[in-house]
């Protein structure tokens, strides 16, 4: 009788635990963020992508619409490629959209944003942001402001 | 001396030299062990009597000397062989050493579960009997904690003849019993060697009690052998060491006084308080 | 000065001794794994022992650390207008340090104390001895069991507490402060990754347990046989223990997050 109230217990404890990581991986981390696959690929270019990480949100008019999944130095042209895939159902953006690459709150992680052109062509698999903005790189803005004031 | 040997020898210790911590507690010492007899081993404290059984049983290795048990040399068994001649060995530990969160039935079956794979219902009736042969039959649902001292021997001796050793070794069986305990204890070793044909090693420094069931005694003292025999050649011995130890007299080869300088140059060092 | 370096000698070639037998005993238990998974009976018994018997300090404490995470991160956020990344703050320090190391240190005094306490009375009592003149190997009987329960418990417990403290931050900036709780989530979810956060908690926490286990275990095995050697002990296992969980912690977090 005791033997079995035990065996409850310790049944009741593993299944515990392996909810509790159950929980950590779905709902604490980004796991079901990761199914990735669906969606088109979109590529950009930028002087400087200043603390952009992969896995970095895409938005558009404040609306999280992809997520970059890779980001290279071009070694023809020495700036950064960064591939964003975007949702499926986000099929409508135009040719000739913006990138810009801003940061969210203070503290906060660079995103993505893309602002809307006026062509009827809307972006395809594969196709190529040209209008770019780089990240605003703090040091150069500080010198900007330095050799303004200076004047 | 006359030496009482009937039966085959089970076990021997020849020319056995054991250290430890710097101390010598062996230094050459030849000892027989013969089937169906009682052996008692005797000696002041401290004379390694609990160390032979333990480099009987292999928990220790000796410096140099053999020991012998059932034919096997014992410290050179690797440790499947040698966990298969213990089980052929039984010992009881001067406290009993019964396992406190195991009920007395759970304790004598421990060495059964762990070895045979008997149906419970045989397990049961076996395990009964080891205890009937104790006489604590009833006492089985009882845990550790709630038996004298005495009982807990007993349940202890019933968990060493659980898997029908070849040989049973007590140590220190009667320190610190009450003469009722202690005679129950004394009728029990002797009938148990009897009955089941057990051959029987006990280490005791309870002078009476032992040489009453005793078949051979050997006497230790400083590491080596001081006499030997049966306990009537022993009685008649006029050794001083043999007297010393059977008399209970507080002086002799074992002096009273642990070594120290002379008391006169102790007190005069000390000087003026 | 000779004395001093004689002795300095004698002392470190002993604690090399020590290592060197508590590597021996490990590597004796880890061994006698096939022998544990054939006799699921005591290592349940252990689990019971030493995880369900644990879950009360491992729930409380939890709950009360991630209520202050919450509490004083929410406070020193609030200063940079960051506080939306309160989830993201407790998530982490959670998953990856908190959640495994003060599960390790709760586990090395309540659980691994209990082991030392045991294991050294079993020995002071001589029930090992006679286990072993009993022809059963006290190593596999006794120890092992109770080593693999606190490897498989530890890890269990830690994501317990991982859980139960985010739940307490929630419960503290969502519910009390009144932070917006669509962003508490979804920057933890953006923050915290399986593979870098969440599996190394998990591989350290393992570290941890068997770390425990074998430390406060070893203890216990080479306690003095007397009532005050195996109090000893168990204070050494206690401490020995969590240190070594600290240093392991150290040496973890250097290799795993750059």
């Amino acid at each position: 009788m005791n033997q079995r109230l035990v065996e409850i217990g310790v049944g009741l404890f593993v299944a515990a635990g392996l909810a509790a990581l159950l929980v950590l991986a779905l709902q604490v981390s980004g796991l079901a963020e990761l199914r990735q696959g669906t969606g088109y690929q979109v590529t950009a270019k930028f002087e400087n992508v200043g603390s952009l990480r992969e896995q970095a949100p895409v938005s558009m008019a404040g609306v999280r619409i992809g997520r970059v999944e890779a980001i290279e130095l071009d070694p023809a042209s020495h700036r950064a490629t960064v591939h964003m895939r975007i949702k499926e159902r986000y099929d409508s953006i135009p040719e000739d959209s913006t990138a810009a690459i801003y940061t969210a709150g203070l503290l906060g992680e660079q995103y993505v944003g893309l602002q809307p052109g006026w062509e009827s062509e809307s972006l395809d698999d594969g196709d190529r942001i040209a209008d770019t903005q780089s990240a605003v790189v703090l040091e150069r803005l500080l010198g900007q402001f330095l050799t303004n004031t200076q004047e | 001396m006359t030496a009482v040997e009937q039966g085959d020898p089970l076990a021997a210790v020849r020319g056995l030299h054991f250290r430890r911590g710097g101390r010598s507690i062996f230094d050459g010492v030849d000892m027989t062990i013969r089937r169906g007899q009682v052996t008692a081993i005797m000696g002041p404290s401290g004379s390694g009597k609990t160390t032979l059984l333990r480099l009987l049983g292999g928990q220790l290795h000796p410096q140099g000397g053999t020991v012998e048990v059932m034919g096997q040399e014992v410290p050179a068994l690797g440790r499947r062989a040698l966990y298969q001649l213990r089980q052929q060995m039984g010992i009881l530990f001067q406290s009993g050493a019964l396992f406190t969160h195991l009920s007395v039935f759970e304790n004598v079956a421990f060495p059964v579960r762990e070895h045979t794979s008997l149906p419970e219902s045989l397990l049961e009736t076996l395990v009964l009997l080891k205890l009937e042969a104790v006489g604590l039959r009833g006492a089985r649902h009882l845990m550790p904690s709630e038996l004298s001292g005495g009982m807990a021997r007993r349940v202890a001796m019933a968990r060493a003849i659980a898997l029908d050793p070849v040989l049973l070794m007590y140590d220190e069986p009667f320190a610190g019993q009450d003469p009722i305990t202690m005679g129950v204890l004394v009728d029990l070793i002797r009938r148990l060697n009897d009955t089941l044909g057990l051959t029987s090693v006990v280490v005791s420094h309870d002078v009476s009690e032992t040489l009453a069931i005793a078949d051979y005694v050997y006497l230790l003292a400083d590491g080596a052998l001081v006499a030997e025999g049966s306990p009537a050649s022993l009685q008649a011995s006029a050794e001083p060491s043999v007297r010393q130890f059977l008399d209970a007299r507080p002086d002799g080869p074992v002096p009273f006084h642990y070594p120290a300088p002379d008391l006169a140059a102790d007190l005069a060092g000390r000087g003026a308080p | 000065m000779i004395g001093l370096l004689r002795m300095l000698g004698a002392r470190t070639l002993e604690g090399l001794r020590g290592l060197g037998e508590a590597v021996l005993l490990v590597a004796r238990i880890l061994r006698a794994a096939p022998a544990v998974a054939l006799r699921p009976r005591l290592l349940i018994e252990q689990l019971y022992a030493v995880g369900v018997q644990s879950m009360v300090i491992i729930l409380v404490s939890a709950l009360f650390i991630g209520m202050v995470l919450g509490l004083q991160g929410y406070y020193t956020l609030a200063d940079f207008g960051a506080t939306e990344a309160v989830g993201t703050m407790v998530a982490l320090s959670l998953v990856r340090e908190l959640g495994p190391v003060v599960t390790a240190l709760l586990f090395a005094g309540r659980a691994g104390s209990s082991l030392t306490a045991e294991v050294g009375l079993m020995k002071a009592t001589e029930q090992l001895s006679s286990m072993e003149m009993m022809a059963v190997d006290p190593e596999r009987r006794i120890l092992a069991p109770r080593f693999f329960a606190a490897l498989i418990a530890v890890p269990l417990l830690t994501a317990v507490f991982s859980v139960i403290g985010i739940l307490g931050g929630y419960l503290v900036t969502v519910g009390m402060i009144g932070v917006d709780s669509g962003p508490f989530w979804s920057n933890m979810q953006n923050a915290v990754t399986i593979r870098d956060d969440i599996l190394n908690g998990v591989i350290k926490s393992a570290a941890f347990g068997l770390l425990a286990g074998w430390i406060t275990l070893h203890k216990g095995y080479t306690a003095v046989p007397t009532s005050s050697g195996v109090s000893r002990a168990t204070t050494r296992g206690v401490v020995h223990a969590s240190l070594a969980v600290l240093g392991l912690d150290f040496l973890l977090t250097a290799l795993m997050f750059e």
